[in-house]
Order: C-alpha cells, then sequence, then structure tokens
C-alpha cells in the first residue's frame, strides 16, 4: 500500500506528503485547539471574551468534536499505518538540532529529506511523540475527568480525587499546548520559504526545490 | 442563564414605592407604634372574602355550620365551636412551637423557640409578652400566668381566617370584641372584630394569614428576614415563580404549599434547617424517604433538577454536591419593592426632640432610619446574600452565656465547612446589631420596651429601668453597667425563588475572587476564580520562554538574510 501510495504520491520536484483526510484532520483539529485554548484561558480566568457561560459552553462543544475527529484519526492512522510517522529514532536528531541552531543561518542543506514513508524530520517525531504521549494524556484525561464529574460519586472517584488538582492539571497541559502552538505555528515558516510549510499542509504537495 | 436584569423592574418599583409611600403615611398618621405586625384588617377583608372557597370546592360550607352562626362573645367561644367538631385540633396545636414558642433543638440540645431566644431586632419577648403575643396562637398570654393547657385559649382563627380578622400588638393576643382605646388612655381606638362573620367564613390558611406573623417579625413588614413580606401576597413571577398567582403566570402556591402540615405540624423549621437533601423527588406513598422535610426544594425537584443537554453531562445538576438550590435561584432579597433591616444600632436610642418628644428621622425613600425608641436602622432593597458553608445546625448565644464585648457577638452561628456531606453553600442575609450588654456580667440584656408602664423603654427612654425590668423577667442578673456591643445575625435565604432564567449568572461567582458573589470562600474550586499560584507562574513563563526562544531565532534569521541575502 505504502509502495502504491508513494508511486502515485512521487511527481518530479514535489511528493505528496498530506492526504486529503489527514490535512482536514490537521486544520480542524488546529482549529479546535485554538478554540478551546482560547476559550480555557477565558474560563480560566486569564482574560475576558465571549463571556464565562459562552466560553464553557464552546469549550465543551469543542472538546466533544475533537474527541469524535480523533476517534476517526485513530481508525485512520491504525488503517493507513500511518501511526509509523510518529516512532521515535534517534538518528540525526543531533544533526537537526546543530541545523536549526546553526546550520540554517549559514545556508546548509537540510539534513533531513522528506519522503511519503519518513514526512517527519527526527525532531519533529520527538516533538509529535510528546505531544502525544504526554500533554495530550494530561489534557484528555484531565479534561475528561472534568466534564464527567457528575459520575465521580458513582464510580468512587471524588473519594480520592478533588476538583483542583483535576483543574491544575488541566491548566498544566494547557499552557503546555500553548508553549507547542507556539514553536509549532514558527516552525511552519522554516521551510525553503516561509509559507512552504503550510502551503504542503493546504494542498498535501510538498514542493522539493531544486537546490535542495 | 441569564443574570437578574433590572430593566423593567424601574416602573414596578416606583410603583410599588409609591403605594409604599401612600402605605407608610397612613400609617405613621394613624399610630406611633412604629411596630404593629398585623395586616390591615379592612383593606384585604373584602378581597379576601372574594376569594374564599366556595361550597363546590369543599365538602363542608362552614358558613352553613350552626355552631357557626354566633354571636361570640369572645375568641375562646369561637375556639369552643371549631373543637365541637374538630376535637383533636387543639391538642395538635399545643404540641407545636407556634404554641409553646419553645423548642429543644435536636441538634444542639439548646432549648430555644421565641420565648427565651435572642435577636438583633427586638432582642426578646419576655417582659414584652403582651406586645409580642399578638402573634402567639393563643388568646391572652400576657405574663408567666399563661395556662398552656387550656384549649379554649388556642386561636384557630388566626390562621385559618379568610378575612376581616386582626390581633392589634398589646392585647396579649386577645381580639378586641368591642371598640378598644389602644394603648388605654392614647386617644386612638381599634375596631371590633366581627368573630361570627369570620367564623362563618374560615378556610385553608393562606400567604395573608401566615404572613401576618411572619412578614412583619422584627418589628414591621420584611424587617426581619428579607425574603419573607407581604410582597409575596402579590407576587409577580419575578419576585417567586411559585408563589405568584396562576393568573400572572406563576405557580400559585400558597406557604402551606411547601410548608406541609401533618396535625397541624408544620415541615421546615430555620433553627434546624435541611441544608442538604441528596435526594429525588418525593412521591406520594413513597416510604423510603419517609421523615424528609417536605419542605425543601428537592422534596418536589429532586437533587438533580437541571434539563441540560447530554453533552454538557450534568454540568449544572454536578453543583447541587457543594451548592443549595437558593444560592443560584434566589439572586437577590427584599426584591418585592419593601425594604428589609440590615442594622439596627439600639445604642442611639433614647433622643428626644426639643420639647421632649420621640422622633422618627426618614430617608428619601419613606423608609426609617431612625426612631428614638429603637435608635438607628440601615435598610436596603434588591440586597445580593452573603455566602456561607451550612449544614442546617444552628446555634444560638442565649442569655446565659458570657460574650467578648471587644468582638462582634454572634447572636447564632450556622454551622458546617466544605467537608461536611450534609453542608452546602447557603446564601443568607447578615444582619448588624448592636445591642445591650451587662459591662459587669457580660451578658446580653433583653430591654423591657413595649407594653406601656413606668419602666418600659419606649414610654419612658430609661435605659438601666428597661433594663432591669427585662432582667427581671428573664430571671438574669443586671449590675445596673449597661453597654452596648456589635452582634450579628445571620437569615437563611429561600424564599423569593426567582425564574429560571433569573438565575444567578455562572459569571457572577466564576470570577476573581474581588468580584465573585461567594468571595474567597473556600472548599470549592471554582473555574475562573481559583488557580495554583506556580501552575500559572510556570505556565506562562514556559509560554513567553517558548514567544522570546521563537522571536530570537527569528530575529537571527533575519539579521542573517539581510548580511548574507541569502539563507532563510
Amino acid at each position: 500500500m505504502d509502495a502504491m501510495n508513494s508511486n502515485v504520491a512521487t511527481q518530479p520536484g514535489r511528493i505528496y506528503l498530506y492526504k486529503r483526510y489527514e490535512r482536514f484532520w490537521h486544520w480542524s483539529q488546529a482549529a479546535l485547539v485554538l478554540t478551546m485554548l482560547a476559550t480555557g484561558f477565558e474560563i480560566h480566568g486569564s482574560y475576558s471574551w465571549l463571556g464565562f457561560e459562552p466560553a464553557v459552553r464552546l469549550h465543551t462543544l469543542a472538546a466533544w468534536a475533537l474527541l469524535t475527529l480523533w476517534a476517526f484519526t485513530i481508525f485512520w492512522q491504525f488503517t493507513t499505518g500511518e501511526w509509523r510517522q510518529y516512532l521515535p529514532t534517534h538518528k540525526k536528531v543531533l544533526a537537526m538540532v546543530v541545523y536549526y541552531g546553526w546550520g540554517m543561518f549559514r545556508g546548509a542543506p537540510h539534513p533531513f529529506h522528506k519522503t511519503v514513508q519518513k514526512k517527519h524530520n527526527p525532531l519533529q517525531r520527538l516533538a509529535y511523540l510528546a505531544l502525544l504521549a504526554m500533554i495530550s494524556p494530561l489534557l484528555w484525561g484531565s479534561g475528561l475527568l472534568y466534564l464527567f464529574r457528575a459520575f465521580w460519586p458513582e464510580l468512587g472517584i471524588d473519594r480520592w480525587l478533588t476538583l483542583e488538582w483535576v483543574a491544575w492539571a488541566h491548566t498544566a497541559g494547557a499552557f503546555l499546548m500553548l508553549a507547542f502552538v507556539v514553536v509549532h505555528v514558527y516552525l511552519t515558516t522554516t521551510g525553503h520559504t516561509l509559507t512552504a510549510h503550510i502551503k504542503a499542509m493546504i494542498t498535501g504537495w510538498d514542493e522539493v526545490p531544486d537546490d535542495a | 442563564m441569564t443574570q437578574h436584569k433590572p430593566r423593567g423592574h424601574c416602573s414596578r418599583r416606583y410603583a410599588y414605592r409609591f403605594t409604599l409611600a401612600l402605605m407608610l403615611g397612613g400609617v405613621v398618621t394613624a399610630a406611633t407604634w412604629a411596630a404593629d405586625p398585623s395586616p390591615p384588617a379592612d383593606a384585604s377583608a373584602q378581597e379576601v372574602l372574594a376569594r374564599a372557597p366556595g361550597p363546590g370546592s369543599s365538602t363542608a360550607d362552614h358558613s352553613k355550620f350552626k355552631a357557626l352562626q354566633g354571636p361570640f362573645n369572645s375568641g375562646s367561644e369561637v375556639t369552643r365551636a371549631c373543637l365541637s367538631c374538630h376535637t383533636e385540633a387543639a391538642k395538635q396545636v399545643m404540641s407545636t412551637r407556634h404554641w409553646t414558642w419553645e423548642y429543644t433543638n435536636p441538634d444542639t440540645g439548646q432549648t430555644l423557640g421565641k420565648k427565651t431566644m435572642l435577636n438583633s431586632f427586638c432582642i426578646g419577648d419576655r417582659s414584652n409578652e403582651a406586645f409580642c403575643q399578638s402573634c402567639h396562637v393563643g388568646y391572652g398570654w400576657k405574663d408567666d400566668k399563661f395556662d398552656f393547657h387550656d384549649e379554649t385559649k388556642v386561636d384557630c382563627l388566626v390562621c385559618h381566617h379568610t378575612g376581616g380578622y386582626k390581633k392589634p400588638a398589646g392585647m396579649a393576643g386577645e381580639v378586641p370584641t368591642e371598640r378598644t382605646e389602644l394603648p388605654a388612655g392614647s386617644g386612638k381606638f381599634i375596631d371590633p372584630v366581627d368573630l361570627a362573620m369570620v367564623a362563618r367564613h374560615i378556610g385553608k390558611t393562606s400567604t395573608a394569614t401566615c404572613g401576618s406573623c411572619h412578614y412583619n417579625g422584627g418589628g414591621g413588614d420584611g424587617v426581619k428576614h428579607g425574603d419573607l413580606d407581604s410582597s409575596l401576597d402579590r407576587a409577580t413571577p419575578e419576585l417567586d415563580v411559585h408563589m405568584a398567582a396562576k393568573a400572572r403566570g406563576g405557580a400559585g402556591f400558597t406557604c402551606a404549599t411547601c410548608h406541609q402540615a401533618d396535625g397541624h405540624q408544620i415541615a421546615g423549621s430555620r433553627i434546624s434547617m435541611t441544608a442538604a437533601d441528596p435526594h429525588g423527588p418525593l412521591l406520594r406513598g413513597d416510604t423510603v424517604h419517609a421523615g424528609r422535610n417536605a419542605a425543601t426544594c428537592q422534596s418536589c425537584h429532586g437533587d438533580k433538577p437541571h434539563k441540560q443537554p447530554s453533552l454538557s453531562v450534568g454540568l449544572l445538576n454536578n453543583h447541587t454536591s457543594k451548592l443549595a438550590c437558593q444560592s443560584c435561584h434566589i439572586p437577590s432579597f427584599a426584591r418585592g419593592g419593601i425594604a428589609t433591616k440590615m442594622g439596627w444600632d439600639w445604642s442611639t436610642a433614647g433622643r428626644l426632640s426639643p420639647q421632649g418628644q420621640p422622633i422618627q428621622v426618614k430617608d428619601d425613600q419613606g423608609h426609617v432610619i431612625y426612631d428614638s425608641k429603637k435608635g438607628d436602622f440601615r435598610l436596603d432593597e434588591n440586597v445580593v446574600p452573603d455566602y456561607v458553608w451550612f449544614n442546617g445546625k444552628v446555634t444560638y448565644t442565649t442569655q446565659e452565656e458570657k460574650i467578648d464585648p471587644t468582638r462582634v457577638v454572634k447572636i447564632n452561628t450556622f454551622h458546617g465547612g466544605p467537608d461536611d456531606p450534609e453542608a452546602r453553600i447557603w446564601p443568607v442575609k447578615r444582619f448588624e446589631g448592636r445591642q445591650p450588654y451587662d459591662k459587669q456580667h457580660l451578658q446580653l440584656l433583653v430591654p423591657h420596651t413595649a407594653t406601656p408602664d413606668d419602666t418600659a423603654f419606649w414610654f419612658n427612654f430609661d435605659w438601666p429601668k428597661a433594663l432591669k425590668a427585662g432582667a427581671e423577667a428573664t430571671g438574669v442578673p443586671f449590675s445596673g453597667d449597661h453597654g452596648f456591643v456589635k452582634t450579628e445575625m445571620l437569615w437563611p435565604i429561600t424564599h423569593m425563588v426567582a425564574p429560571a432564567r433569573d438565575a444567578v449568572a455562572c459569571a457572577s461567582c466564576h470570577t476573581s475572587a474581588a468580584r465573585s458573589r461567594l468571595g474567597d470562600l473556600p472548599g470549592v474550586y471554582l473555574p475562573g476564580r481559583d488557580h495554583h499560584p506556580w501552575i500559572d507562574r510556570l505556565g506562562w513563563l514556559a509560554v513567553l520562554g517558548a514567544v522570546a526562544g521563537v522571536l530570537i531565532h527569528a530575529l537571527a534569521r533575519v539579521m542573517n538574510h539581510l548580511r548574507h541575502g541569502k539563507g532563510h
């Protein structure tokens, strides 16, 4: 299947990196995460925008939408085998760090070349794994406990857990997510043009520059 | 849910104020006794009689009863007539607090009840019985010689009349059967009550009969509770969604709809309250929940009353594990256009005019804010309550207890905290008083005030005399050295339930402690109010670090680009 895709997906000067569902997933997830950050920090009392009650409603709605999206995405990851894209590797991690910290200012070539099989550079893999294995569980775990507070007594959860701890965990996760978004958005500008990465995530096609 | 909006209330409030001003004007000229705990009998008589149940709604038409044709020379004669059919009624009444004014608090063992309890308003009943006992459900309790076992002394009519019945203060609960000068020698006369007419038109209790006493605690309409005043008799749904008449879009409740009586035992008590009732609604024939207080919100609505989309996963119902229903559904009290007293300073009482006459001072709205007999008052309308953890148990400072006059004396204490499963966050009226105490014995004192004689404060303006008489009547020593101590008294807010659309908005509590209705009340994590300071500090540091790192990196790229004209 991968072989078939790679045949279809490679054209001279560009490769088809992000499939239609993947792009839909990415952008709707981006919108939902931004919505949840905006409403979440309003609920937290950090600033005022929609008002507390509308913010709670929108936050809850976005949570359900994201849950649904994830249900489809997990299915998609496994059926397509794309989940392998998130397996970490130690190869070239240092090279990537050196590139971002030094090489890219010197015009050094990118140490990693994207392929359909390996669309994330080693740093990206690590970053997404951290997102997937740390930030997401923290947010989802605390968020679902928050959302399903009504069931705590039945499940006996309120005997060993208070809302305070859940809220703290959720807030910590939100800060990490916000920091991730900041860095993630910035790194989209590090393609061969400022908008190359974003264009690729919109069209699916990653243009391979002549000089790369 | 939207916040309680004042829009549209203005015109109504002005209308109330206008009516109130007219009524006040009338009352002030008609009586120098500022505290008249009876409703205007004549004004409501025709109106109430017109509403009296016709023969169609009952199997008995009392107006046809021979026993009720009269004439009756006294209230007790009517009672005898009632008891000729309702043989057990008096015994039932005599076992209630309405009769005994005595109550052993099951939670604390304290002997309470109106007979001995202190408050921050008129302070105490004893030595003032002839005045206060106009609200006793009996005839003639003017001193300690009253016979509590005489069934004919039970006053059936005061609760069951449908109009035309009034017991003036100062007659020890007797009903005037002839034109009476009151107080004697004052030149003011009280019209007699037509007992036979009243008896033939008896019916179920009404908001007006209950309210004739319960609205008027503390010496006037709305004074004491803040959530109980005569505006409930003509409630709009916005004022009280249950008590507003059906014709006005309310549920048409009377007091007794919630305060269900069983053998004259009436559900609900402010001394021993049901603060939490985490059960479903009471159902007819349900024996599982027998013994529950019928007067709670939950007894009808259950403890999960909010219908919300399932995506919200019981968001509002979650709140019932921490909050009393009243906390959200009574956005403010004294909403019906009648002000409630929020403070009373007895220490300034006794200031007289240059001619030596007692005076009254009124504010712009016509509320009396100073009275020579009573001191300074602070009144307020549309009051946002205070909120406290409360498990239903209340203890009272009794006269025997030693007080610390350097601190605010809590006349009553609401118990419970966040870790108490019986406790919920309750709205309360916090009343601030300043009242007499004995500086040597360090005990609160009850002044003799209300009945005209040589010692009563309202007629002599002499504190030592009044306090001595009060101390004798209450059986405590008086050193002759009195002072005034700051006191505080809490009143649970549970009436004046607004329609759901006027419930307290989420953001009224879920906001910074400085603006939150709950202030910094501990024991709950309130999103929007609470946070962990270090998580927030470190969190923002991480975000700022990310932004700074990104900016530095971007800046380096830009400078590199400018220098070399290439690269990224």
